[in-house]
């Protein structure tokens, strides 16, 4: 819960957008970012809510740690990356 | 370089060789502080997670202590809290919750405990699902609503677009920066600096710890989650504390500003209130539980329902709880080691304290990732280094 995942916006309808975060598209709030988002922009995901949007100039470096711990995205025992996925597909920890 | 910095070619950093001069960095700034060991605390799972899961603790000077202090949101929900969430379910009323609530024990039972009963528990990724989910649905339905300023903004958002009537919240919200003020004054406590976590501060900004450096005189230095801004993050405050500098600085500028997410804040405190309460294992904290506004008392679950928590009084409260240590392990008093129950009678699929329950607390963290992962080459220390040395 503490940990956000950045993804890349799709389309805007209104206050929710189309967010794509790694092939997988959901749909995200975006009453609470504090700067217009339109697609092609990179936005960071907390529970389903866009918390800010990312600069440009820093996408690379954000993108880089979740891109390490999805290359590994297999072990069942790697928590960082599982609560990485669990945001991404909006999945829970139910099993956990 | 030293032995123990050996650790770093072997992880996996974007910039090895950036990794390596901070950590030499890291390791002079320390040696230049005339007193051992130092102790940073840092307030957030991630940063727990990426320090056991980089292996980080490897890469530090053996005088630094970097302890996880009250940051996993999960495991700080009070009992009292979790209580009235199963009392509300007991009584009949639908409840949904964050994934990771379910097994966080209450006095005597767990959310996932009365599910197994049959009470009607819905488990949802977000705020905005358990909308979606009362608005299908004709009865009450009573949003558990648990994590810090992260997460309560989205509550807070999703209640100001005037939710279904039968949606309602029982906020169990906490807010941070509260809580370093508890921590900075525990008699026992020797933390010389905070390390505030990146995408709580992207919300509130750098410049709310202005006041708690002003008053304990103890630097604060947010930082991101990667390997490398968590390094950069420890030897800034490790300069400030070398320089006897209390000050706040900000490590992670992508994401993080001065002001923060004005939005976010202005939604936040329109719809919650700060008041002083228990957060599990830590203390009264001031100002630190979110509650509903009087404007919102209609949706406050604690004024609709009638919670009666006497109704658990009659249950006997699970023997290995007494001896669970999770209160001082999140306080950063103790470690996981110094738990007689840690890895044996309290495992993941079978937690008794709440930090073996989350994927934050510090127990599974340590637990799933193997403990202590430097201390397999300094066993003869045992777990006193890099942890809680007293």
């Amino acid at each position: 819960m503490c940990l956000g995942v950045p993804g890349k916006v799709v389309s805007v309808d209104g206050s929710i957008a189309v967010v794509d975060f790694w092939g997988v598209r959901k749909q995200i709030c975006l009453d609470v970012v504090d700067q217009a988002v339109a697609p092609g922009d990179y936005i960071l995901n907390h529970v389903g809510y866009a918390i800010r949007r990312i600069p440009t100039e820093e996408i690379g470096a954000t993108l880089a740690l979740y891109e390490e711990l999805l290359r590994h995205a297999a072990a069942d025992d790697d928590l960082m990356a599982a609560d990485v996925r669990g945001e991404i597909h909006g999945a829970t920890d139910e099993q956990s | 370089m030293s032995s123990h910095n050996s650790g770093v070619a072997e992880l996996k950093f974007r910039d090895p060789a950036r990794a390596r001069s901070l950590a030499d960095a890291l390791t002079r700034v320390v040696g230049e502080i005339d007193r051992s060991p130092v102790s940073i605390m840092h307030v957030c799972g991630s940063h727990e997670q990426a320090i056991a899961r980089f292996g980080l603790r490897a890469t530090l000077p053996r005088s630094l202590n970097v302890i996880m202090g009250p940051g996993c949101p999960v495991c700080i929900t009070d009992v009292p809290e979790v209580d009235e969430g199963v009392v509300l379910a007991r009584q009949g009323v639908r409840i949904a919750t964050y994934g990771d609530m379910l097994k966080v024990p209450g006095t005597s039972l767990s959310l996932a405990d009365i599910r197994a009963e049959g009470a009607k528990i819905d488990v949802v990724y977000s705020v905005a699902h358990a909308i979606e989910l009362a608005k299908q649905i004709h009865e009450p339905l009573v949003f558990f609503a648990t994590g810090f300023e992260t997460t309560a903004v989205a509550t807070a958002a999703a209640i100001l677009r005037e939710p279904p009537p039968n949606f309602f919240v029982l906020s169990a919200h906490k807010y941070i920066p509260p809580v370093m003020e508890i921590v900075a004054e525990m008699p026992d406590t020797r933390v010389e600096g905070f390390l505030a976590a990146g995408h709580a501060a992207t919300i509130t900004g750098w410049g709310v710890f202005e006041p708690f450096v002003t008053r304990h005189r103890l630097p604060v230095v947010v930082a991101g989650f990667e390997p490398l801004d968590i390094l950069a993050g420890l030897v800034r405050l490790a300069e400030l504390i070398r320089d006897g500098q209390p000050a706040v600085d900000n490590m992670f500028p992508r994401c993080v500003t001065k002001e923060g997410n004005l939005r976010a804040q202005e939604q936040l405190w329109r719809v919650f209130r700060p008041i002083g309460g228990r957060w599990r294992g830590i203390a009264h904290v001031p100002n630190g539980n979110l509650r509903l506004r009087d404007e919102f008392s209609h949706l406050d679950a604690r004024k609709r329902f009638d919670i009666d928590l006497h109704s658990l009084w009659d249950l006997a409260p699970a023997g290995l709880a007494q001896e669970c240590i999770c209160g001082d392990i999140m306080a950063g008093i103790k470690s996981p080691h110094d738990c007689a129950l840690f890895g044996k009678a309290c495992v993941p699929h079978s937690p008794v304290g709440a930090c073996m329950v989350s994927s934050e607390g510090t127990c599974k963290i340590w637990y799933q990732y193997g403990g202590h992962p430097d201390l397999a080459a300094t066993t003869a220390e045992g777990n006193s280094r890099g942890y809680c040395a007293r």
